[in-house]
């Protein structure tokens, strides 16, 4: 186990949602950045270095949206390893399959429960 | 107890005479251990039955059941008392050391049949099954000839099971998206499971508290998360049981609360990459 807590980053437009997000994954130990836009979350991860592992992006966003996000995030090989969650209220299969080709690491349909989040995670190794 | 929710309802709270008789009667139709203490739940999950009857109150459903042998009563009875909540992958430890170690192990060990057979007993809606097969297609596997049966003692689930339809909620549970894209197909807001992973499971009504002879023999059998619901002389019953349906040295997986130990001292604990295994031995 890592001393420090694992970090990640939470990236909606609406406030309650990043909220939401942010409180669940703070419940499964992680510290918790939050961005508005594909393009502040960008900046947030810019600045903090490579401390964040964790992403979890919405896909409607103004400015840069969550696909293009995860495009620029996948051109930079310093993120390479940062695993990125789309969750969204986009539920057809050719979005799905878009973002995953994009480079997400997983995708979640809103509405959600907490358990969704978790169970997610742990398919990924990010969870207990 | 008098929660606001008991209260909305309008219903009368069980007598204490017919709750145990209720313990009883579940005991005796299903092998579920009912505790002391559990009216609260008894109450959520049968209400909508004693309204759906026409009936007053659950005491009224309790004489309707001292009084008939109607099968479809008692089955939604026993429906609405059990747990039947389940996921795809659940606890992703198990299906991980299937793939990675028992799996392998099993390729070599039938490789001259190139069959394999799987035993998801206590099914439910059918996600632990189809796991299992979408797994199986995942690894390559789909030129071997793959049995997956899966049981329950709940008509209700198993008819979800074979329909192998999904809600939104219940394919983000577990569920791996690339699984989703690749092996679901959206039907409305549903989705709905491949004809190709569809057919490499079957689903058939079973109490695995019955005599489990003419099933199997299978390499592999998820028996998880239904167990914990008995007593003990009705565990060693079930894992005897089930044991007589495993080929040499096939494995079972349990539900992370459950053990075969101080139940069933043959099977060999196996801990396989973060999971835990029982096998038959030979
Ligand atoms: C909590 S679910 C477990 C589903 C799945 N194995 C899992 O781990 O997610 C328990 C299931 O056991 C079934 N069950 C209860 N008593 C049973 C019995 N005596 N024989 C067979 N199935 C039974 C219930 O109908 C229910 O679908």
């Amino acid at each position: 186990m890592q001393s420090s807590p694992m970090r990640a980053l939470v990236v909606d437009d609406s406030r309650s949602m990043r909220m939401i997000l942010a409180h669940i994954l703070g419940q499964l130990g992680y510290q918790v950045d939050q961005a508005g836009n594909g393009r502040q979350a960008l900046e947030v991860l810019d600045r903090e270095r490579n401390e964040i592992s964790l992403v979890l992006v919405d896909w409607n966003m103004p400015e840069m949206n969550g696909l293009d996000f995860l495009r620029a995030l996948r051109a930079n090989p310093r993120y390479a390893q940062v695993t990125v969650v789309m969750v969204t209220t986009e539920t057809q299969a050719s979005q799905m399959i878009a973002a995953l080709e994009a480079g997400a690491n997983e995708y979640i349909m809103k509405p959600f429960t907490p358990e969704v989040i978790s169970e997610k995670l742990r398919l990924l190794g990010l969870a207990a | 107890m008098t929660t606001e929710a008991t209260a909305g309802r309008g219903l009368r709270e069980i007598s204490n005479e017919n709750y145990v008789f209720l313990q009883k009667w579940v005991h005796q139709a299903s092998g579920i251990v009912l505790d002391d203490g559990k009216k609260y739940l008894v109450d959520a999950r049968l209400s909508p039955i004693v309204r759906e009857e026409g009936l007053d109150s659950l005491d009224d459903l309790c004489n309707l059941l001292r009084a008939t042998r109607g099968a479809a009563l008692e089955g939604k009875v026993v429906d609405a008392i059990t747990t039947n909540e389940t996921l795809f992958f659940r606890d992703v430890a198990p299906f991980d050391a299937l793939r990675s170690v028992v799996l392998p192990e099993l390729l070599e060990r039938n490789a001259a049949t190139r069959t394999l057979r799987f035993w998801s007993a206590a099914a439910s809606s059918g996600q632990e099954a189809y796991s299992i097969a979408m797994m199986l297609l995942d690894m390559g596997l789909s030129s071997w000839k793959i049995e997956i049966c899966g049981t329950d003692i709940s008509e209700q689930v198993l008819e979800r099971a074979r329909a192998g339809r999904y809600l939104q909620i219940e394919v983000n549970r577990g569920l791996p998206a690339k699984f989703l894209v690749r092996y679901f197909d959206r039907a409305g807001l549903d989705w709905q499971i491949k004809p190709e992973v569809r057919r490499l499971v079957r689903f058939e009504k079973r109490d695995l508290r019955d005599d489990l002879r003419g099933l199997g023999p299978y390499d592999v059998v998820f028996c998880r998360n239904v167990l914990i619901y008995f007593d003990i002389e009705t565990k060693k019953k079930i894992l005897a049981g089930i044991r007589g349906c495993m080929s040499p040295n096939a494995y079972l997986s349990l539900g992370a609360a459950e053990t075969t130990f101080g139940l069933d001292e043959r099977f060999l604990r196996r801990p396989l990459n973060g999971a835990v295994f029982y096998q038959r031995g030979e």
